[in-house]
């Protein structure tokens, strides 16, 4: 919900007219409401879904947006320092993730990839449960049914299919809730996102694909992934697409609410395409100077998420040095509770191995940990002998 | 207690699961209106409606990950994979989702999926249609695998399956599908045996046989006809392979001192090695020779012609039972 608080159920999206009925559009021009440089730009039909934003609900996305970027920053810095293995910046792409993360209700359903850390925070997940699994004190962060998020998928595309499988349930449970799935430009080209497509629109499930084209898939550009526009591929299957900027938390925003409105009506699925750039590596790991020019990411920054919606916060004079001080001091407050969550984070237990592997006790687990854990014991067992 | 054939057994604990958990939800492909390709969901799709008994689209990857959705809301899909050798497209689901789930959330989202996968071969089919796949998946960590050997088993071990919050993996013999027996449908699931659990089909004291699923049957006609010979084989079925039920299998073997294992799928690096060695670390001191494994060759599955050689049968299984008695057979005579 597009409230002042993430998580918190006060507030009612405008309905300006079932979008089931209204026209199903399928890609197209990009969408844009926000140009980069801060001018608000009039559509005839996005407009009608955020007409309802308050001056003070768009500094509300302000700062998460900036609170995401500097959780983006602390967790990259972490792993620099060795506090963390592995980080996958979202550097560039907080206005596809805020923007979408903030039209869903509390009882929607939430499957994301490994790097969509932006939508997770406005689920209302700990900054400290992001890095978790970056930490390697975990296989995931957090707990699903508790922010109503599945855990970030590491394989490409995979949770398009958990999805809708979860939206097929909302199906037969008769409820108004939506199962939205998010991936990049490369899991486009997955068998599982194509045939997760093919499940939605042949049951007509409530659900929203969300692919935030970030131009990369490692070091591959997009144009290997696909030789058409990538909403366009959702028209091969009969789902309604949309193609907007992905750097326009606005035009974010109202694409979602279209989506969810018509999924939540009886609609059926619809894919999103938020046209956005990666401004960072894939992950730590990665290199991104062996493969793409320095022009390009240049080009990107002119057309910055966060740089565009301050521009627009300018034009209003809504971007006053109380907004920014108050903006920057929630951001470092976070990446200090986040700094502090990390480096206090107790190890886990050696015998943690073997916890959950089945719900039930199994015989052949309970024996390898019976014997490792004698073996252990033989350690501390010479260790108390040596002191002795 | 009613006669029922294997097909129908496992039909009627579909139907009971149906009936006693609105979350059971059955998908595959052509399970609905036809019934399934053998027959097994026959009659369901009318009687629950078509949210319950689901004809999905042509894509295994999706039955498998969809089923993942439905179970993390609360559903308890039972999947057909139409056969054995289908069920790779749906490899990466079940191996890096469904398996994992439990463990990656920390028991917060429990996989009560059920997999239903027609398997082995002698039924004169073409490729892709006759295989054992089931080592890949007791390879698995987070996987239950099972498989089914007589009417009553299938018919009581589907509805453990399903009941199980753990994902399990139900192998049919297909070959068998048509054999009758007895089934009990009013039995309790709770006072029925575990399904983890092994039960000793023909007591005997000279070797031990262990097997499931297809081979059961053959494993007890090569022990009626060993006992024509004077020697006297104890036949096991394992039920469960993924775990194995080792405790049941050491007791026969420390009677015994013998073993043989007998199973369709290939040999090298199959269930017939691991119970080979597990056994003989368990109860080494009380073998008096090697395990023998009288298994499929490591071979792709041939064309039907040619299968009756590739498939164990009773002249085969009794042959190995000679070795291990270190009688003569096949093998007399070779070093190494």
């Amino acid at each position: 919900m597009l409230t002042d608080e993430p998580g918190q159920d006060a507030y009612k999206v405008p309905n300006p007219g079932i979008s089931a009925a209204s026209p199903r559009r399928t890609g197209g021009d990009l969408v844009q409401l926000i140009s980069p440089e801060g001018e608000r730009i009039s559509h005839p039909e996005f407009d009608l879904w955020v007409s309802d934003v308050t001056d003070e609900q768009l500094c509300s996305l302000y700062e998460d947006m900036m609170v995401i970027r500097r959780i983006d920053a602390e967790a990259t810095a972490l792993q620099r320092q060795g506090e963390l293995a592995l980080w996958p910046p979202l550097l560039g792409q907080e206005a596809s993730q805020i923007g979408s993360g903030r039209a869903l209700r509390d009882d929607d359903f939430v499957f994301p990839s490994y790097r969509d850390n932006g939508v997770a925070y406005c689920r209302g997940v700990e900054p400290t449960d992001l890095v978790r699994a970056w930490r390697g004190n975990a296989s995931a962060g957090w707990d699903p049914y508790r922010h109503n998020i599945a855990t970030q998928q590491i394989i490409i595309g995979s949770q398009s299919l958990h999805a809708t499988g979860y939206a097929m349930g909302i199906q037969y449970d008769g409820a108004d809730s939506v199962a939205v799935s998010y991936f990049g430009d490369g899991a486009t080209s997955e068998g599982d996102v194509n045939e997760a497509m093919v499940f939605a629109a042949s049951f007509q499930v409530p659900v929203v694909f969300i692919c935030q084209n970030n131009h990369w898939a490692i070091s591959e550009p997009v144009r290997i992934q696909s030789h058409i526009q990538i909403a366009d591929r959702a028209s091969g299957f009969g789902i309604p697409s949309m193609r907007v900027d992905g750097n326009d938390v606005l035009a974010v925003l109202a694409a979602t609410r279209i989506a969810l409105d018509r999924a939540r009506n009886g609609g059926g699925p619809t894919f999103i395409e938020a046209v956005t750039y990666r401004m960072g590596p894939h992950t730590t790991a990665d290199d991104p100077t062996r493969y793409r020019d320095a022009n390009e990411l240049e080009d990107w920054a002119a057309k910055d998420p966060i740089t565009r919606l301050k521009a627009l916060l300018r034009t209003k004079g809504l971007l006053t040095e109380e907004v920014e001080a108050k903006t920057q001091a929630k951001a470092d407050e976070v990446a200090r509770d986040l700094r502090a969550g990390v480096i206090n984070m107790p190890d886990p237990a050696p015998l943690d191995l073997f916890k959950h592997v089945y719900s039930t006790p199994n015989s052949w687990i309970e024996r390898q940990k019976d014997h490792y854990s004698r073996y252990l014991e033989s350690f501390s067992g010479s260790t108390q002998e040596g002191a002795l | 207690m009613s006669k029922l054939t294997f097909a129908r057994a496992i039909n009627a604990g579909l139907r009971k699961s149906l009936e006693n958990d609105p979350k059971v939800v059955l998908m595959g492909e052509d399970i609905g209106a036809l019934g399934g390709v053998f027959r097994v969901t026959d009659g369901l799709q009318k009687d629950f409606g078509k949210h319950r008994v689901v004809d999905t689209p042509l894509a295994e990857s999706a039955i498998i990950g969809t089923a993942v959705g439905l179970a993390y809301r609360g559903y308890r899909p039972v999947c057909e994979i139409q056969f054995d050798g289908f069920i790779y497209p749906a490899f990466d689901q079940i191996v890096s989702q469904v398996a994992k789930m439990h463990y990656r959330t920390q028991g917060r989202v429990k996989m009560p999926i059920t997999i239903r996968v027609p398997f082995g071969g002698g039924i004169g089919s073409p490729e892709h249609h006759s295989e054992s796949p089931e080592a890949y998946f007791t390879h698995t960590s987070g996987l239950r695998v099972i498989s089914v050997s007589n009417p009553q088993d299938a018919y009581t071990m589907i509805q453990q399956a399903i009941a199980s919050d753990d994902p399990v993996l139900y192998f049919e013999p297909k070959r068998r599908y048509h054999d009758k027996g007895e089934v009990d449908e009013t039995a309790e699931l709770s006072t029925a045996l575990s399904m983890e659990k092994a039960r000793v089909v023909t007591p005997g004291s000279d070797v031990t046989l262990v097997t499931y699923g297809p081979l059961v049957k053959t494993a007890n006609d090569a022990a009626m006809a060993a006992a024509d010979e004077g020697v006297s084989v104890e036949v096991i079925d394992l039920r469960s392979l993924a775990p194995i039920d080792f405790p049941a299998v050491e007791t026969s073997v420390r009677k015994t001192g013998r073993l043989v294992i007998t199973h369709e799928a290939a040999q090298s690096g199959g269930l017939g090695a691991e119970i080979a060695a597990s056994i003989t670390e368990r109860c080494f001191n009380y073998l008096e020779a090697a395990p023998v494994r009288i298994t499929g060759f490591d071979i792709p599955y041939p064309y039907s012609k040619l299968e009756m050689h590739h498939l164990p049968d009773l002249d085969r299984i009794l042959d190995g039972v000679d070795r291990a008695l270190g009688r003569g057979n096949s093998l007399s005579g070779l070093e190494g």
